[in-house]
């Protein structure tokens, strides 16, 4: 497990420098230079003014002192400034923003699992018949969804048509500091309904077929033959020696499904008004905040990496034929 | 092999739509009667009518010709980021596998690193650099979408280079070159058309996602994803902009996964 666990770590590391280089690279190859918003089309930008801030910025700097400089930033959590107006440091920017969208991913994530491994396991169980076609289906349907219309469609319905749920925001702006704790417990559910469907939607469909094709190949196993010829309940059959076999791979596709899920966000968080990284990086990117885009790519990867590493560990402590079989 | 995928239900759906999509796309614009960018004052948004049967949108322009010309906005897209994604991703893919060692090592390790980006956030911080455009879109999702190719012609080709083939080829002095891509990717082929069709419905999503952000193709060229903004601007008056398009996305996207499916079950008969 030692061994196997520093392989691991070797390869993390190497990944995270690769992380950096890439942001780094892809922010040096902007076409004018990373400070070109601040430069291009500002009639006060003289040319000594434009030297002092190649200066502040360190650009004048040979290119591998300033990726050295850039990085013993990142290791402070020292991302520099944002380019917009009020020119806050660019980590407290995130800093308020990130838990609002760990909490709404990781909410979406457990929703997913609580209702995607009881599809997945029923699918499974009766594969081949017309319920197995029918999920297969809802499976199908579910990745095709592009997310943003399933937000726009959800609004249309509850928001303009029923009037029943708020569209936008985190909660409500009339009234708020007034509420009594639980009215603002229940108005925050009430804002966050929505944006949580739509971040569940897409993953339900990857995990519950995921763990069909997962659990019918382990139903083929022989040690599931045996434990029906023992006279084993089907119940025990299946929920004790099949599932827990089939889950194993779902541990791997949890990691894996962490970009998406970060990704999402992007997407929700713009549409329902959500003030988290998602939202932050669009704005970002619509005002060419270059230090803000970099560094909330930086960290969403960070993250990635983080999920992935945890779920292969998870893997290994799960199952004994990974972290033995290292040796090979 | 287009007679074996209309023989199941999943290939014929698919086959259906997206005959019926490349058709529109080529010739609606010829025989609808309507264009695209023709602004009509008298005509603000109408609900479907005959006239225009899936409405007209607040410039009074007909929403149908502007999805026709968006249909082919999404297939330009798509067929060209997948190109390059294919391109990028068999090319690696291959010579990771082929060569092995520490070539494959570094590949493996830069497709990994590359995955560690959120798809969307490297498309953002991409596209912050360029003006949005729909050539910057297809090659920004094409550079960023070839990883799972990559990997799958890599394990295509771990396998395929032990085959006996490959040995034959070598004694009778093939390059490298040559035996890469004139002996094993003829026979890793299968694969890889599955990952494209899948490959153009991720790509049409993604577009489409763009689009609707504001950062993609920009209006007034119509395209399924941007239609969606001013149905976002109008759905308490006029539900049929916000409707039409995103129903178009999805029967689509399905069309292209169902697609992928039933050329896996062709071509890949071990797996059923």
């Amino acid at each position: 497990m030692l061994v196997y666990l520093i392989r691991r770590l070797f390869i993390l590391l190497i990944t995270l420098w690769g992380i950096t280089v890439i942001s780094f690279g892809m922010l040096h190859l902007a076409p004018g230079g990373p400070l070109s918003p601040l430069t291009e089309f500002n009639p006060k930008m003289t040319p000594e003014f434009r030297e002092k801030l190649v200066k502040m910025y360190g650009l004048d700097k040979p290119i591998h002192i300033q990726y050295w400089n850039w990085l013993k930033g990142i290791v402070k959590l020292d991302f520099g400034r944002s380019f917009s107006l009020d020119q806050r440091p660019v980590w407290d920017k995130i800093k308020e923003r990130l838990p609002i969208t760990l909490l709404i991913n990781t909410l979406a994530l457990i929703l997913i699992l609580l209702i995607s491994i009881p599809l997945g396991v029923l699918s499974a169980i009766k594969a081949g018949t017309k319920t197995d076609q029918v999920l297969t289906f809802f499976t199908f349907f579910g990745y095709a969804m592009p997310s943003f219309w399933l937000a726009l469609l959800l609004m249309m319905v509850f928001g303009v048509k029923l009037q029943i749920l708020p569209i936008s925001g985190l909660h409500s702006v009339v009234g708020y500091e007034q509420m009594s704790g639980w009215e603002k417990f229940i108005d925050w559910v009430k804002h966050l309904l929505c944006p949580l469907f739509v971040a569940t939607f897409g993953g339900i469909a990857g995990f519950s077929r995921y763990l069909r094709n997962s659990l019918v190949e382990v139903l083929h196993a022989d040690y599931i033959v045996y434990a029906r010829a023992k006279g084993l309940p089907e119940r025990v059959v299946i929920f004790k020696h099949a599932l827990r076999n089939a889950l194993l791979p779902m541990i791997t596709l949890l990691g894996l499904s962490l970009p998406g899920l970060i990704g999402g966000s992007v997407i929700f968080e713009t549409i329902f008004g959500i003030p988290g990284l998602g939202q932050l990086m669009w704005q970002a990117v619509m005002s060419r905040d270059y230090p803000v885009i970099m560094a909330n790519l930086i960290l969403v990867s960070f993250l990635t990496l983080l999920g992935n590493f945890l779920a292969d560990l998870g893997y290994a402590l799960a199952d004994p034929r990974i972290r033995l079989g290292e040796k090979k | 092999m287009l007679r074996k995928i209309i023989q199941t239900k999943e290939g014929l759906f698919s086959a259906i739509v997206l005959g019926i999509l490349v058709l529109t796309a080529l010739l609606g614009p010829i025989l609808y009667p309507y264009h695209p960018y023709e602004i009509n004052v008298e005509k603000i948004l109408q609900a479907p009518s005959l006239k225009h049967p899936l409405g007209t949108d607040l410039l009074g322009r007909d929403l149908l010709s502007r999805m026709i010309y968006g249909a082919r906005i999404s297939l330009q897209v798509s067929v060209v980021a997948v190109g390059i994604s294919l391109i990028i991703g068999i090319f690696l893919g291959a010579i990771a596998g082929y060569l092995g060692s520490w070539v494959d090592q570094t590949i493996s390790r830069f497709i990994d690193i590359m995955l560690c980006f959120p798809t969307i956030f490297l498309i953002l911080a991409v596209i912050a650099y360029l003006e949005p455009s729909i050539l910057t879109i297809m090659i920004v999702i094409g550079l960023t979408s070839w990883m799972s190719v990559a990997r799958l012609v890599r394990a295509e080709f771990l396998s395929l280079k032990e085959r006996e083939f490959v040995l034959s080829a070598k004694i009778y002095g093939a390059s490298t070159f040559r035996i890469i891509f004139k002996h094993i990717l003829p026979n890793a082929l299968p694969p890889i058309l599955v990952s494209a069709s899948l490959g153009m419905g991720h790509a049409i999503l993604i577009e489409s996602a763009l689009s609707f952000l504001g950062i993609g193709v920009q209006p007034p060229t119509p395209s399924w994803g941007n239609l969606l903004i001013e149905g976002k601007e109008t759905m308490e008056i006029a539900w049929w902009l916000s409707v039409f398009p995103g129903l178009a996305i999805l029967i689509t996207v399905l069309a292209f996964i169902l697609l992928g499916e039933t050329l896996q079950e062709i071509l890949n008969p071990r797996k059923r």
